[in-house]
């Protein structure tokens, strides 16, 4: 190779080297588990696992601890307004898609043509111990799939408190509001307080 | 003697000059935007998928949260994709005859998972996580632009290193209250400069070194 053509290529290469850059390199695929990402070492295909039969998750036992038989009337947390705020959010993720941001059955999956739940206004509901939501909410309801996977207990409680405080919304005696509120509740429609609507659903 | 060279040879060699700097500028550019084209960073690129799921129909039009099927997008590092489970929440009785769906009932049947076709991609060597920024008041629509409106799902941001910088020297600019983190419509007020830095000091935002140090991001 002449001198002039040996300078001709590393010329050449000192230009075209910067363009490497652009290539993918092994750090950018690591052969490590993504999550979600298929993988070759299973013999089903996935990365991720699922739990073994006879296993226990970790931190599953702690939710344990809040589980209730069906028929429980014991609400096991402490019942603050933070734990009502959890419970309005979770609430509008979760069950006002069909339920309603106000629990009467008319939410906007139920509109486009889910089955309509039925409103948690109706006396069966309003008179179901707190153990029935918490089934309903783990292991489902007729049409209703289960919530477990997505809704963890802590957070299934904060939901059942706030349905309770739908219920009461619709229902609370007089003697419960304040002077103020049922001042303007007698005055009419127009100044009736704001904050006793729930927030509209999820967006 | 006669001369070796025809006059027009000047020219050619002052024209090879000039092309050899315009050549040597093109190449920069393109060294410089092929790494930053939507053709390496897949910005902008619609993905097919194998079922046509739509964040238009499902965020847009039926208002479901997006935390409703992203369960994890709060609390962990991934955002996660729904199991066929969720889906079947609603298609066990909407639409459930419907063929465009069958794939759907087909893996819930045999617990086969979907396969969807990944949008999103970080190399492996950067660590990325979810629950920080969407504790901290960055919402989706600031990193994934406006999903409800997208019929199929594209990546509107380039991913690129610069563009995790250009926030992280500066996030006071995209900073909103944690309920609107998920709000699709959320436009930054005019006096937003000032509410940035509000909501920096009350959710204890580090410092810009800290934010930009190389193992913040790659460790
Ligand atoms: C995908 C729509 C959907 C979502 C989301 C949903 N539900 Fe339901 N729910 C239903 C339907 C439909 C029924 C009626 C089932 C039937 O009668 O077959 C129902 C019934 C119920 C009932 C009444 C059971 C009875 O005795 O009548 C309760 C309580 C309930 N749901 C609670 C919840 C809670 C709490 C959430 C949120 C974690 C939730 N649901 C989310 C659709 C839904
Ligand atoms: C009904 C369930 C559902 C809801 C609600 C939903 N998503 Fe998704 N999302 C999916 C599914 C399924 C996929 C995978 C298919 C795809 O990429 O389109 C996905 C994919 C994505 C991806 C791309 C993932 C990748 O491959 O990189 C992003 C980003 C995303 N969703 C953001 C959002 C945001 C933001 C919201 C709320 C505004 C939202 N999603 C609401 C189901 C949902
Ligand atoms: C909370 C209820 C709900 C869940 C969960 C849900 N869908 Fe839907 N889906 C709907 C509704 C309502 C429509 C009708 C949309 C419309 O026309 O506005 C729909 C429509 C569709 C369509 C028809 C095409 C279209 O967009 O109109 C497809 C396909 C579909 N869904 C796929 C899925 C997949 C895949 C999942 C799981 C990742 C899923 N859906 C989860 C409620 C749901
Ligand atoms: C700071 C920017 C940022 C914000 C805010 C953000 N994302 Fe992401 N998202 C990303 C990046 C970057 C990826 C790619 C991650 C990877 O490849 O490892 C991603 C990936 C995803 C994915 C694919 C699965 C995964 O985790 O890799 C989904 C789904 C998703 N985002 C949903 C959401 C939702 C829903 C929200 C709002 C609650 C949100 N994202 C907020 C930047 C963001
Ligand atoms: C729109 C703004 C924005 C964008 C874009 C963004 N970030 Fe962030 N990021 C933040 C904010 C705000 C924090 C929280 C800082 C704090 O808590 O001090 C953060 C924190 C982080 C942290 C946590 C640091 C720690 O020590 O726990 C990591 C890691 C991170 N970002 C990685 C990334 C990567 C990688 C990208 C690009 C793919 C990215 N971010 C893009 C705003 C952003
Ligand atoms: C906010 C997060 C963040 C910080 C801080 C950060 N990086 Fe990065 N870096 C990234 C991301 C994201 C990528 C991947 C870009 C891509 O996919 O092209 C990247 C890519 C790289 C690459 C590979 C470029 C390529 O073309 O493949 C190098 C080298 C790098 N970073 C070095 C650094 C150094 C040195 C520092 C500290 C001065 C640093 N990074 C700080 C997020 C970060």
């Amino acid at each position: 190779m002449s001198s002039a053509l040996r300078n001709c290529a590393i010329f050449a290469a000192a230009v075209l080297l910067p363009l490497a850059g652009g290539c993918r390199q092994d750090m950018a695929d690591q052969p490590k588990n993504n999550p979600l990402t298929p993988s070759a070492f299973f013999s089903d295909g996935r990365g991720s696992r699922t739990p073994e039969e006879n296993t226990v998750e970790r931190g599953a036992l702690a939710e344990d601890e809040l589980a209730v038989p069906k028929d429980s009337t014991f609400f096991p947390l402490p019942i603050t307004q933070a734990l009502l705020e959890r419970g309005r959010e979770r609430y509008g993720i979760f069950c006002a898609p069909c339920h309603g941001a106000e629990g009467d059955g008319n939410g906007m999956i139920a509109v486009r043509g889910m089955k309509h739940p039925p409103s948690y206004q109706q006396e069966r509901l309003r008179q179901a111990p707190v153990g029935y939501f918490f089934d309903v909410i783990t292991h489902g309801f007729g049409a209703m799939y289960d919530y477990s996977a997505q809704v963890n207990a802590h957070d299934r409680w904060a939901i059942i408190a706030y349905i309770r405080a739908l219920q009461l919304s619709r229902n609370a005696p007089a003697g419960m509001l304040s002077p103020e509120t049922l001042r303007k509740l007698k005055a009419g429609p127009e100044s009736a307080p704001a904050e006793h609507t729930p927030e509209g659903g999820a967006h | 003697m006669a001369q070796i060279f025809h006059r027009s040879t000047n020219f050619i060699a002052r024209f090879s000059l000039f092309a050899a700097i315009l050549a040597a500028g093109l190449a920069g550019l393109v060294i410089y935007a092929t790494p930053r084209s939507p053709y390496k960073t897949n910005q902008n690129v619609v993905r097919e998928q194998p079922i046509q799921f739509s964040h238009k129909h499902h965020v847009g039009d039926d208002g479901i949260d997006c935390r409703y099927c992203h369960t994890g997008v709060e609390t962990s590092a991934f955002a996660g994709i729904p199991p066929t489970k969720t889906c079947m929440n609603c298609h066990s009785v909407l639409f459930k005859d419907a063929a465009y769906l069958e794939p759907v009932r087909e893996s819930y049947r045999s617990g086969k998972p979907l396969q969807w076709s990944r949008v999103h991609r970080l190399p492996d060597f950067v660590y990325f996580n979810h629950s920080i920024h969407v504790n901290k008041g960055v919402g989706c629509s600031s990193c994934h632009g406006p999903v409800n409106q997208m019929a199929l799902m594209w990546q509107s941001s380039t991913l690129l290193m610069s563009w995790c910088l250009d926030c992280h020297r500066n996030p006071g600019q995209v900073l909103r209250e944690k309920k609107d983190v998920v709000n699709m419509d959320w436009k930054a007020p005019a006096n937003q400069a000032e509410i940035g830095r509000a909501l920096a000091a009350q959710y204890k935002i580090r410092t810009t070194a800290e934010l930009t140090s190389c193992s913040t991001c790659h460790r």
